[in-house]
């Protein structure tokens, strides 16, 4: 690593207490984000994509809490700052996009007041340079008559202007990091592109990094600079997007790849799924995580977790496969 | 709004219409004649006959409420039966103290109620919320009559804190402390039921409005807890809540009947006791139309309250 990179996250381990007892959604996750970098954490329902997101903002829901792992951000370690300094950050640092642009926005407030709230907090604002910029930051993310919808309520807008409307409040502080969770799930296909186009853009020219979680890898080839695939809670293989794409290590991530049917594909063609399902949390499997649904598993799997550990520069992966004893380092 | 407001002023006639003959029926059916607790025992059939046709109750009751309405078009509630003094002025003379006792308690009740359920919520599962919980459910179980006596013998009679009754001192003037101290009783016994209510909408509907995806938000900017309570959670919690204050509106005028009586407050409710032990027809087919008026009038007012809280909605 040559540059000092802007967020670290080292052996992060998110726990939730239930009703069935305490359950492991974050086992372990480590990787690191250089300024400017657009990261993706790509990987199925339930694989822990949210909660790592949600663990580095301290926005875990009451019955969640990280028990073990550090969060270095700019060197800070956000892990276990009072809530009073974290606070600080959020919204102002480290900003954050949800999936739901429909449910995200407060229903009774303005739009330029929700707008405003994090600039008055955060730096210290007036109302009405608040409100100006407000408008400007609308202007930039392409919501027409910017104007008049800074004093309209959210339920005058549609999906994708509602997340224009997130983007705008997550770029109003300058963040150095920009948090976005499935930001295009809830979008319809043309409106994804959109988004993504202005997300990229924005990024670009204001030179913010991000974590982009999403399911969907046509989402992660069009965002990402580097890619984490997440399983059952681990990341299993952390690479940049084109060695992921042009050479995948870990049977998972291949096996993803080799499920995505292409334009050139005959119809009629079958796809290629996955066999078996996603381990439940509260039985997760010994050894390799994903072994039992592996092509390639072989005896040591179903007994020795692998570590995550590099295979080549800038290229991670936990799977057996490529054991020390295999790859020389 | 305004041709939504003429529509739904338009709905309320024969809404009241069907209310007064509902009411005017019902009373004409409870046993027991005006004319019998006018006269004396020894009086004679005739003089019974001669005093129910003074009264205009000789006629066929169809004809009595076409009789009534007639004269309620012309602005005039008829004259009691008990003392012919004007339906009108009575009800004049008396809605002063009842809309003083029934609006401090409502204002009470919801000072109290709704701090209180913002706590609970924010204490969700803990023993601060068990105990809210808890007391709100005393509080709505407890009938008026039970916890109004409760409060006189403890506070009137054994401590000596309150006066047992009435609206003022006689002889003193009736100062301002002098009143207060009056109304302290029955309002604690009317806010108590409204309260305890409230109190549960208040705490379900703030803790609805933190599972909300705009309170996640909130966090993620970084905003502190009260704000988050405050601006984000308790203006949308508020919406639900502004329901229940037409429905307390119409609790309220029932319990300010059993109330009145119990501190002998000189209102509507004492009127209304006064006017059914007389079978004062006339008294309380006024009273009624009145509390059918406020009912619909606080209905109404729940409904543009509605449009006051709830950007989403408009009435055209």
């Amino acid at each position: 690593m040559s540059v000092t990179p802007l967020l670290q996250v080292d052996g992060l381990r998110t726990e939730f207490s239930t009703d069935q007892g305490p359950v492991t959604s974050v086992d372990g996750v480590s990787f690191s984000l250089a300024p400017g970098e657009t990261l993706c954490l790509v990987g199925e329902s339930g694989s822990g994509k949210s909660v790592s997101a949600l663990s580095i903002m301290g926005l875990l829901a009451r019955n969640g809490r990280i028990t073990a792992g550090s969060v270095l951000f700019e060197g800070q370690d956000l892990v276990g700052l009072p809530d009073r300094e974290l606070r600080r950050v959020r919204g102002h640092a480290i900003a954050m996009i949800f999936q739901e642009p429909m449910t995200s926005l407060n229903p009774v407030l303005t739009i330029g007041d929700q707008l405003a709230e994090t600039m008055i907090l955060h730096l210290g604002l007036t109302k009405a340079q608040a409100r100006q910029r407000a408008i400007e930051l609308l202007e930039k993310v392409g919501i027409p008559r910017a104007k008049d919808v800074v004093d309209d309520h959210p339920h005058r807008l549609s999906g994708g202007m509602r997340q224009r409307v997130m983007i705008a409040m997550a770029l109003s502080c300058e963040p150095k990091l920009i948090i976005a969770d499935e930001p295009t799930t809830a979008l319809d296909v043309t409106i994804q592109a959109q988004i993504l186009r202005l997300m990229r853009e924005l990024s670009a020219e204001t030179g913010t990094a991000m974590i982009f979680i999403t399911h969907d890898l046509g989402v992660v080839a069009e965002m990402a600079d580097r890619v984490a695939v997440m399983y059952a809670g681990q990341v299993v293989e952390e690479t940049d997007v084109y060695t992921l794409f042009d050479d995948p290590k870990h049977p998972y991530t291949s096996a993803l790849l080799r499920s995505i049917p292409h334009i050139t594909t005959p119809a009629g063609d079958r796809l290629n799924p996955i066999s078996g399902s996603v381990p439940n949390l509260l039985h997760m499997p010994t050894g390799c995580r994903f072994h039992d649904r592996c092509l390639q598993a072989m005896d040591r799997c179903a007994t020795e977790p692998p570590e995550l550990l590099p295979v080549a520069s800038q290229h991670s992966v936990r799977c057996w496969l490529y054991d020390e004893t295999e790859v020389p380092a | 709004m305004i041709a939504y407001l003429i529509r739904r002023l338009l709905i309320g006639i024969p809404v009241l219409l069907g209310v007064t003959v509902i009411n005017f029926f019902i009373i004409n059916l409870a046993p027991g004649s005006p004319a019998d607790l006018f006269l004396s025992p020894t009086a004679t059939p005739e003089d019974v006959a001669r005093t129910e046709a003074e009264l205009g109750l000789n006629k066929p009751i169809f004809v009595q409420y076409v009789n009534w309405l007639t004269q309620l078009l012309h602005g005039n509630l008829g004259v009691s039966f008990q003392n012919r003094e004007p339906v009108t002025q009575l009800i004049g003379d008396r809605i002063g103290p009842t809309l003083l006792l029934m609006g401090t308690s409502l204002v009470v009740a919801y000072l109290v109620a709704i701090p209180i359920g913002i706590i609970a919520a924010r204490r969700r599962n803990t023993v601060v919320d068990y105990g809210v919980v808890g007391a709100s459910f005393l509080g709505i179980s407890v009938p008026h009559f039970f916890l109004g006596l409760a409060m006189i013998y403890v506070f009137a009679l054994t401590l000596g804190w309150f006066p047992t009754g009435g609206m003022l001192t006689l002889g003193r003037g009736g100062g301002f402390a002098d009143r207060l101290s009056h109304l302290v009783l029955p309002v604690v016994v009317l806010a108590t039921a409204i309260a305890a209510n409230m109190v549960r909408y208040v705490r379900s509907s703030m803790i609805d409005a933190f599972g909300q995806d705009y309170i996640r938000t909130a966090k993620a900017k970084g905003l502190g807890t009260s704000v988050i309570t405050n601006k984000h959670a308790l203006r949308n919690a508020l919406i639900p809540v502004v329901t229940v204050i037409g429905v307390d509106l119409s609790a309220l005028i029932g319990g300010a009947i059993v109330t009145e009586q119990i501190f002998q407050w000189p209102g509507i409710g004492l009127l209304t006791i006064q006017s059914i032990g007389a079978r004062d027809y006339a008294v309380l087919m006024g009273i009624n139309l009145i509390a059918a008026v406020a009912v619909f009038a606080a209905n109404l007012l729940t409904d543009i309250a509605y449009a006051v809280v709830d950007p989403r909605v408009a009435y055209a």
